[in-house]
């Protein structure tokens, strides 16, 4: 398999800039690191090295080209601690003055001053990977890497290979976080195209809940390139909240594996919403680990001009009388493409799984296009699953109607297809997030409509 | 006074998959503020693709004559722009419109009438108010508005929702397109109860419907009877009972004369 997959790759000077830099990297940490962690960041580099950049004839990516991306010379993330972002240029992407503990990452790297954490005591730690190690090590090395599996995931490899940098959020149990975390990441490509790793990790331990932002911007006029990983681990009974929302700009690429873990009655929900860069892949991972686990897998990409987002999304489901349920939408306009590939799971011991799935789009232009693919694999006999997937154009009565009352064509327009995402966006119960959000899609639906 | 609507030898064709179909071959009528003028006749006559084409519907291909409404060619305009002019379609079958509130939908096109007229946008306080008044008009319980367009609604609710928008909007002229199909005798009296008490002299309602039953609750200035695609016949109120007692016998009797 491996081997087939070496004939596929191809090597670009990305690849071959990204060994040099690893080695670079890895005299650079000396003594820092403890012994488990370089060995397997050196393994996981020689899983990138013999897998490479994904290319299209892997049937995993064969709607998503990242050629365009290895054009740019991109400059390491490491090689960039100073940044020119400051308070004053956060304060745009922020939603809450007080009520929120922020953590933001600037090319990946946690920067301490414009950070605010008011949540942390003896049974909350929110923070970086970096500055859990005084206090969380055990807990770090218990989950680490633990499940976003790199050995047949080339780009999962190389975030680990460079890793760890990015969010530590840990919930001893039973305890209930009210104020949302917002994880905030800008890519400051101000002097340089940058390449940045984000990793999180993320532990939920039993009867615990949490509300998480993760954000994604980017700043400057050259290029950057995000390839992040997130682990969460779901305890038992734990509820969790999570957003992934994507606003670079459209001199962005963003690759990203979110991968979940649940335990017995464990309750996960996402919600990924994509309208800024300009190719983007996202790959949405759960594993149901225990029994009468839930997850809700929710989704809206909003693309113009030459935008190109693929999602990619697992529940797989391991045990019995387990719950998911993914609902995924797309508006895209112009040129754009979107991707769905929605697999779902059941292997021969979840009987009783309910799994439902549905992706619907609206194409607004002849030329934009929408892949769509549900895959289910059931392996289960006494399972309830269903997918479906739509695809079409607005509603020519409707929008006689909503016109026939004095509304214009854009605002018809703009009116029904926020009903439309609306299920997606009421997903988000951080109700300042969400307003802001609202605001960002009356914006993006106004240049889309133009 | 002054003639609010013209029509003026109308003719009009729709699209088919058998080709093109001529469906209105010649109308005429005015319509002055204050009147009620009621369309009726058998099925097929035409008398939807006539509310279609007032108000704009894509689809229809108008061939010949024109619409003077308010001094404007009203076949100029957009659909939104015939809104805003104050042209309002009851529709006979309203829209459901999932995702969208009754509240958000009604403040939006109250809000573009009065941005077209140059108005500021009304504030929350006076919408609120508006739309609580002009709801009791038609019996629609306030919590209905929360809810998404016409989503969950019975038939009934549906039509009533129409009088109510109908009052929110305050067109000139209306045009009720079988409003009384699918109702009881209470709803239609609740239907009729509405539209009496928005009538004014300043405003104009065409009537279209199958049924005389409505005009004894709304009741016409002038009655037309169409069919196949012209007014056939034109008079007061008393031709609708006419129809009630005769039913539409004489226009068979029209087709031998035609044919002989």
């Amino acid at each position: 398999m491996e081997n087939k997959l070496k004939e596929n790759t191809v090597e670009t000077n990305l690849t071959k800039k990204l060994i040099n830099e690893f080695q670079a990297y890895q005299s650079k940490l000396n003594g820092d690191a403890s012994g488990s962690l370089n060995h397997l960041r050196t393994d996981a580099m020689s899983v990138f090295e013999k897998l490479g950049f994904p290319v299209k004839k892997m049937e995993e990516w064969k709607y998503t080209n990242l050629s365009p991306v290895m054009n740019h010379d991109f400059e390491f993330s490491s090689d960039l601690s100073v940044s020119g972002i400051t308070r004053a240029d956060i304060n745009k992407y922020i939603f809450s003055d007080g009520n929120v503990n922020r953590l933001v990452f600037i090319n990946g790297i946690y920067s301490r001053e414009l950070s605010s954490v008011i949540s942390n005591n003896e049974k909350i730690f929110i923070g970086s990977i970096s500055d859990s190690m005084k206090n969380y090590k055990e807990i770090f090395e218990k989950h680490y890497s633990k499940y976003a599996d790199y050995k047949n995931r080339s780009l999962a490899a190389l975030n680990t290979a460079f890793s760890p940098e990015g969010a530590f959020i840990y919930l001893k149990k039973n305890t209930e976080l009210d104020t949302p975390v917002h994880i905030l990441n800008i890519s400051d490509s101000k002097i340089k195209s940058v390449f940045s790793q984000p990793r999180n990790l993320i532990v939920i331990e039993e009867g615990s809940k949490i509300y998480i932002a993760e954000d994604y911007y980017s700043a400057g006029d050259n290029f950057c390139f995000t390839n992040m990983v997130t682990e969460i681990f779901c305890g038992k009974n734990s509820h969790t909240e999570h957003y992934k929302i994507q606003n670079e700009d459209e001199r962005s690429f963003h690759v990203g594996m979110t991968q979940i873990h649940q335990e017995q009655d464990s309750h996960y929900s996402n919600t990924t919403i994509s309208w800024g860069g300009s190719i983007i892949r996202n790959d949405l991972n759960s594993v149901f680990d225990g029994t009468n686990t839930e997850s809700h897998f929710f989704g809206l990409y909003l693309l113009s001009g030459k935008q190109h987002v693929d999602n990619h999304t697992l529940a797989d489901h391991k045990m019995p009388n387990c719950y998911s349920n993914e609902l995924y939408k797309g508006i895209i306009g112009d040129n754009a493409t979107g991707v769905f590939n929605g697999k779902i799971m059941v292997r021969e011991d979840a009987q009783k799984t309910n799994a439902y799935q549905s992706n619907g789009n609206i194409l607004l232009s002849d030329d934009a296009t929408i892949y769509s693919k549900p895959q289910l694999e059931i392996f289960a006999d006494d399972v309830k699953c269903s997918h479906g997937a739509t695809s079409g154009q607005l509603n020519q009565d409707e929008m006689f109607y909503i016109k026939s009352r004095g509304i214009g064509d854009k605002d018809a327009k703009s009116l029904l297809l926020k009903a439309f995402a609306s299920d997606v966006i009421d997903s988000i119960k951080i109700d300042e997030f969400k307003n802001i959000i609202e605001e960002k899609m009356d914006l993006k639906l106004k240049n889309l409509l133009k | 006074m002054k003639t609010m609507l013209t029509i003026k030898n109308l003719k009009a064709k729709i699209e088919t998959s058998e080709g093109d179909k001529q469906i209105l071959k010649g109308i005429n009528l005015t319509v002055n503020p204050g009147e009620t003028h009621a369309i009726m006749g058998p099925n097929g006559s035409g008398k939807s693709t006539l509310a279609s084409v007032l108000t704009g519907r894509e689809g229809y291909d108008v061939t010949e004559g024109e619409v003077i409404y308010d001094g404007k060619d009203l076949l100029e305009l957009d659909p939104e722009e015939r809104a805003r002019e104050g042209i309002f379609l009851a529709f006979q079958y309203p829209i459901e419109i999932p995702g969208v509130s009754n509240v958000n939908f009604l403040k939006t096109a109250i809000n573009e009438i009065r941005k077209s007229k140059g108005q500021e946008p009304m504030s929350s306080v006076e919408f609120l108010k508006m739309m609580k008044e002009k709801a009791k008009l038609v019996n629609i319980d306030p919590e209905m508005l929360s809810r998404y367009v016409n989503v969950g609604f019975s038939g009934g609710e549906k039509k009533r929702n129409e009088i109510f928008q109908l009052a929110m909007l305050e067109p000139k002229l209306s045009i009720l397109d079988e409003t009384d199909s699918g109702l009881d005798i209470d709803a239609l009296k609740i239907v009729a109860g509405g539209v009496n008490k928005l009538k004014s002299k300043n405003n104009a309602f065409i009537v279209i419907t199958h049924y005389q039953r409505l005009l004894n609750y709304i009741v016409p200035d002038f009655v037309h009877v169409m069919y196949d695609g012209k007014i056939v016949r034109s008079g007061g109120k008393e031709l609708a009972l006419e129809l009630e007692e005769n039913g539409y016998d004489f226009i068979n009797e029209l087709k031998v004369n035609a044919e002989v």
